[in-house]
């Protein structure tokens, strides 16, 4: 076994230092009846690295491959393309390999990357702080409800139809239990430009906070400054959840325009689409709630000489002292993945992520009058960065498979997403990053032509 | 002979350092290899960048009025200064691929590399998760793949795989309890946690709206089964137990336990942080518990990467398995379907919900298939026998020089604990973790658990030579040995490290947690 | 103006029906560099026992608890500025909060400075 150290002869001389015959007396506390004599019967023995390369490649091999198609998927995973350094980066067996930082002075590594990593976080989202990271974005919307309900005290949220619909399924989840109450609502692709003006009427004393998306899930844009100060007219919390964070390149940041507590899914930057998982959740508030924030955070001190290093702090917060008292039960959270993300980020800088959205939003507009340009199909999205809605004639499930099978990854139907709701079947989310080309537009256009006339004729 | 074949002056003997001093600073701050590194934002610009972006003609802004007008701060480097400012700050970290990891409940064993190659096939590494079903059948059998391997290991029958951690899969298995027992009109109010258990578990249970009571422990560092079984009863939904527990120990009586549980109406939650003393050898399911979460990222060597990403499959009993969490995969002839909001429409699932975005951590998904399929069921009872052997020996090299309080009582399973009593007054477990830091270790884990004083948990784990435990014992020894004979250099160790030790109190009373141009914080004072 | 102590380390000092209460010298000994105080907000009720207070070093959170019943008349506020105030002054400037007492027999239960001083000698 090529990941085992140990020869017979040195087990037999360790056993003999321990001062026993065999393995068996070091199980003696574990009963007999729950031990097994031998290898579980059932499984398979154990495998050459070429054996097991050769069933992954197998089972690879029966997935179309994001970046070997015309692909148009988003909807809270976006694929941009990551410079080959980051992945070396986070192949440095001093990062890979390292543990959570809790013995600064031989961590310093990890500690600075995380500083640096919450001041590039904290200034995408224009916040005052940022966290070392969460899971990922979804977890880290709930989180930010339950913070907003330790501020303000209140148990009762608002969250925007535009909110990813799986983000709003984790907090019912778990409002579900916390007795937390949520009133959602679903979106419209017959008005869906601005649900944060029908959210702002329903504001009221006894909410905690109001949760909106930005750019939305339809990939709507819209200013949230209105919405922001009717929440805190109300003493509550304004939470903006960021999907897509490349658009921030581009677009005001939700702190400017008066959020409380911005979160995020940092994935679209160095991270990759990896199906779904690992990703990492971005976490920034106002400085004032700091103490009320889930998670680790990495501070700024001097050591025993003087000289300048960096520390978790304010662990007090967390659950290896507080226990049942601590703002969140997370323990681990995106550590590798926050380093990706940093790492891309300090390769784009200021002007490379300026350059990326502008680019992104400009084939999403191309792409936006192409398709709008074949008869039947209306665009459904308002302003928009680089993801928006089009309201085709049929289900767009159907549509979405039939180009699947032509190796066509068409985009996300709404149907996928809201299951429940009729009046959504027909909706398509299309997302356009960098990485799609002249050549995919004009694949997808003609495939989308041609199903329609087919589903027409 | 020539001029030029003389050498040119050039010194063929060293000098004797001995009695040299060496210079007391640099002009640099470096000391050799001992490189500091500044911020990016002290060393990038706002007009650097290491990427090159392909133009595109202008468009027409469809941004409606919200263009960013004000800078976001970042700075860019180069790609040469982008990989030197990485690989400069990489060395200031210990990691395993530097040496034995010796941290208690933390599982830190070797990390293959196939299990790094394999997560970045393209197939797996660039689909999405919202792709067509039929566009990720290869994806949704790994899942099922490893769901079968987790399952048969624990000798459970369903497993929720979409939990993105530890505490995570823990808070799965606790909402799982908390809907079953609401779904037959029970609600219960109370979870008993091990005044030993890691603090993951009562924060847990407390964020999923329970109340949290402890349970003590004997003497002899396990549950103390009488207290457990008088405070059972119709309000208690139920116990999180950790097997083996934070002590290094298996909990004899956990079948007895499980079975008390379950007579007073509650269920079993399984911590399996320490899995990795056990992995094929024991199933967890013979000992009648109800969910137990799996650290892909400790018993099946995903890495853990600074501090995560990591995962936690949580494997479930009957009882439980109805309300396991969306999305899940199902099979039906060849065809894998996942079970997202959609089909549970149709299907009678009682699923208590979506803990998450997407399906789970599938690449760390793919590192643990390849970890378990390299291993084998063989390899894999294996894997727990040497972690037991290594700790064990651990144990009995230290216990005649360094405090075991459970020690005498037989042997441990996958770590060895000791504790800080005969250290010279004065000196406490920080300072001997800190004089491991100067003989090049990362200590073990330190005042953790809480049951004893000033607790020192090691786990050397199975992928340590004997020769690597030999040396670390020798370090060991050594450095226990200034703590119990009073050596002040220990106080203010560590020497040879990037940093000496830093001032948490500062940190914390005046947290610095961004980074400000100097000017400006300046202007604010 | 009288002063008690309880077993966990809190002292209450009695005045015209009006209290001051803090933590003791030997707790703020045991804890360490405190880093942060949480202090009630005026006008919350406590019943004696009730968690009055959050004190926090780098790696420990303790609850103070009010040694009686009554209501907060104010916290100190200089703690949140100052936190190493409980260090320097814990039985002085470092107090937690003013609050006046429901039931002055409660403080019959009590030790006093001696009794107190006996107890910490036998932790």
């Amino acid at each position: 076994m090529r990941y085992l150290p140990l020869s017979d002869i040195d087990r037999g001389q360790m056993l003999s230092k321990i001062g026993v015959q065999s393995i068996d007396e070091l199980f003696v506390d574990v009963p007999q009846e729950a031990q097994l004599t031998g290898p579980i019967r059932e499984l398979p023995n154990h495998a050459s690295e070429m054996a097991v390369e050769r069933h992954f490649q197998a089972l690879a091999a029966k997935n179309t491959v994001a970046g070997q198609v015309p692909f148009f998927i988003g909807a809270g995973a976006y694929r941009h393309h990551v410079p080959a350094s980051v992945d070396h980066i986070i192949q440095r067996g001093e990062f890979l390999t390292a543990y959570t930082p809790y013995q600064p002075e031989i961590a310093q590594g990890t500690l600075q990357m995380l500083f640096e990593f919450q001041t590039q976080v904290a200034r995408l989202l224009g916040t005052d702080v940022a966290n070392a990271s969460m899971y990922d974005g979804s977890t880290a919307c709930w989180e930010a409800i339950s913070m907003a309900g330790r501020i303000t005290k209140k148990k009762k949220a608002i969250i925007s139809s535009g909110v990813h619909p799986h983000y709003v399924s984790v907090a019912n989840t778990m409002a579900r239990f916390t007795g937390d109450e949520l009133l959602t609502s679903l979106p419209s692709l017959d008005a869906p430009l601005n649900p944060e003006q029908e959210l702002i009427n329903q504001i009221d004393d006894d909410m905690s906070c109001v949760i909106v998306q930005y750019p939305d899930i339809l990939g709507n844009i819209n200013d949230l400054s209105a919405i922001a100060n009717k929440a805190h007219d109300h003493k509550a919390l304004l939470i903006a959840v960021v999907t897509e964070p490349v658009a921030l390149g581009a677009i005001k940041s939700p702190g400017d325009m008066g959020a409380d507590i911005v979160v995020g899914e940092g994935q679209s930057i160095g991270v990759g689409l990896q199906f779904g998982g690992p990703y990492v959740g971005l976490f920034g508030c106002k400085a004032k709630y700091v103490r009320q924030m889930p998670g680790r955070l990495c501070g700024e001190t001097v050591d025993a000489s003087g000289k300048r290093g960096f520390v978790l702090t304010l662990s007090t917060r967390e659950q290896h002292i507080r226990r049942d008292k601590a703002t969140s039960n997370i323990c681990t959270n995106s550590g590798l993945c926050a380093l990706a993300f940093s790492a891309h980020m300090t390769l784009l800088g200021e002007k490379g992520l300026r350059n990326l959205a502008m680019v992104n939003h400009a084939k999403a507009v191309k792409a936006a009058d192409r398709l709008c340009a074949i008869e039947g199909v209306e665009m459904a999205s308002g302003h928009f960065f680089n993801e928006f809605t089009l309201k085709l004639p049929r289900d767009a499930r159907a549509i979405v498979q039939e180009l699947a099978d032509q190796n066509i990854l068409a985009g996300v139907s709404l149907g996928r997403l809201y299951p429940k709701s009729e009046g959504l079947d027909n909706g398509l989310i299309i997302a356009v990053t960098e990485t799609v080309q002249d050549e995919d537009i004009e694949a997808l256009a003609a495939a989308l032509e041609a199903s329609l006339m087919g589903g027409l004729a | 002979m020539k001029e030029r074949d003389l050498n040119q002056g050039r010194p063929s003997r060293i000098f004797d350092t001995a009695n040299d001093s060496a210079p007391a600073a640099t002009f640099s701050g470096n000391k050799a290899l001992m490189l500091d590194e500044p911020l990016i934002f002290e060393l990038g610009s706002s007009e650097t960048c290491g990427v090159d972006i392909d133009a595109m003609e202008p468009v027409k802004s469809r941004l409606g009025g919200l263009e960013r007008s004000q800078v976001i701060g970042l700075a860019g480097l180069s790609e040469s200064e982008t990989v030197r400012h990485y690989t400069r700050l990489s060395r200031q970290n210990y990691a395993i691929d530097l040496g034995l990891f010796p941290l208690g409940s933390c599982t830190m064993k070797h990390n293959p590399r196939l299990n790094e190659k394999m997560a970045r096939i393209a197939g797996f590494s660039d689909i999405h998760p919202m792709q067509p079903i039929s566009t990720v059948q290869g994806a949704l059998e790994l899942i099922d793949e490893l769901a079968h391997w987790l399952k048969t290991l624990t000798g459970m029958p369903a497993v929720a795989m979409s939990p993105k951690a530890g505490a995570h899969g823990e808070l799965c298995g606790i909402l799982a309890i908390r809907a079953a027992l609401e779904a037959r009109g029970d609600a219960r109010e109370v979870i008993l946690v091990p005044e030993s258990a890691h603090g993951t578990n009562p924060a847990t249970a407390a964020f999923a709206g329970y109340r949290v009571e402890e349970i003590p422990a004997t003497q002899g560092g396990r549950v103390d089964i009488d207290a457990l079984a008088e405070r059972l009863g119709p309000d208690v939904a139920g116990v999180m137990i950790t097997n083996p527990n934070t002590c290094g120990l298996f909990e004899p009586d956990m079948r007895k336990i499980s079975d008390l549980v379950h007579a007073a109406g509650g269920l079993v939650y399984c911590d399996g942080a320490n899995f990795n003393a056990i992995v094929g050898r024991v199933r967890p399911g013979d000992l009648g518990i109800d969910a137990m979460h799996i650290n892909l990222h400790k018993t099946f060597s995903t890495p853990h990467g600074g501090g995560g990403p990591g995962s936690g499959p949580v494997v479930l009993s009957e009882a439980l398995a109805p309300y396991a969490p969306l999305p899940y995969v199902t099979q039906t002839d060849d065809f894998f379907q996942l079970v997202e909001e959609e089909q549970s429409l149709l299907s009678d699932s009682d699923t208590f919900g979506r803990m998450t975005a997407f399906h789970g951590q599938m690449g760390m998904f793919t590192r643990a298939l390849s970890y378990i399929m390299s291993h084998g069921a063989d390899g894999l009872k294996q894997v727990s026998e040497d972690a037991v052997l290594n700790a064990n020996y651990i144990l009995r090299s230290m216990d005649d020089l360094l405090d075991a309080p459970f020690g005498h009582s037989g042997p441990c399973m996958h770590e060895a604990l000791f504790s800080d009593k005969g250290l010279a007054d004065g000196f406490s477990t920080i300072d001997v973790s800190k004089g491991l830091i100067d003989e090049g270790y990362h200590p073990m884990t330190m005042y953790f658990p809480l049951v004893v004083h000033g607790a020192m948990l090691v786990e050397p784990t199975e992928t340590e030579s004997k020769d690597a435990l030999d040396n670390f014992i020798g370090s060991f020894r050594t450095v226990v040995t200034k703590a119990k004979d009073g050596d002040k250099s220990l106080l203010s160790a560590p020497h040879f490290a990037p940093r000496a030790r830093l001032d948490e109190t500062a940190a914390a009373r005046k947290p610095i947690l961004v980074w400000n141009e100097p000017e400006a914080t300046e202007a604010a004072e | 103006m009288v002063r008690y102590y309880t077993e966990d380390h809190e002292w209450i000092e009695v005045e015209d029906g009006n209290a001051i209460v803090g933590i003791t010298d030997y707790a703020q000994g045991q804890l360490g560099d405190v880093v942060f105080v949480e202090t009630p907000t005026a006008e919350t009720i406590f019943a004696k026992g009730d968690d009055a207070a959050v004190v926090e070093s780098v790696k420990a959170a303790s609850d103070v608890y009010s040694p009686v019943s009554g209501e907060v008349i104010k916290g100190n506020d200089a703690l949140a500025e100052d936190p190493a105030l409980v260090n320097s002054d814990p039985e002085g400037e470092g107090w937690f909060f003013k609050m006046t007492l429901s039931d002055s027999t409660e403080l019959d239960a009590l030790m006093d400075e001696d009794a107190y001083k006996e107890f910490i000698a036998d932790l």
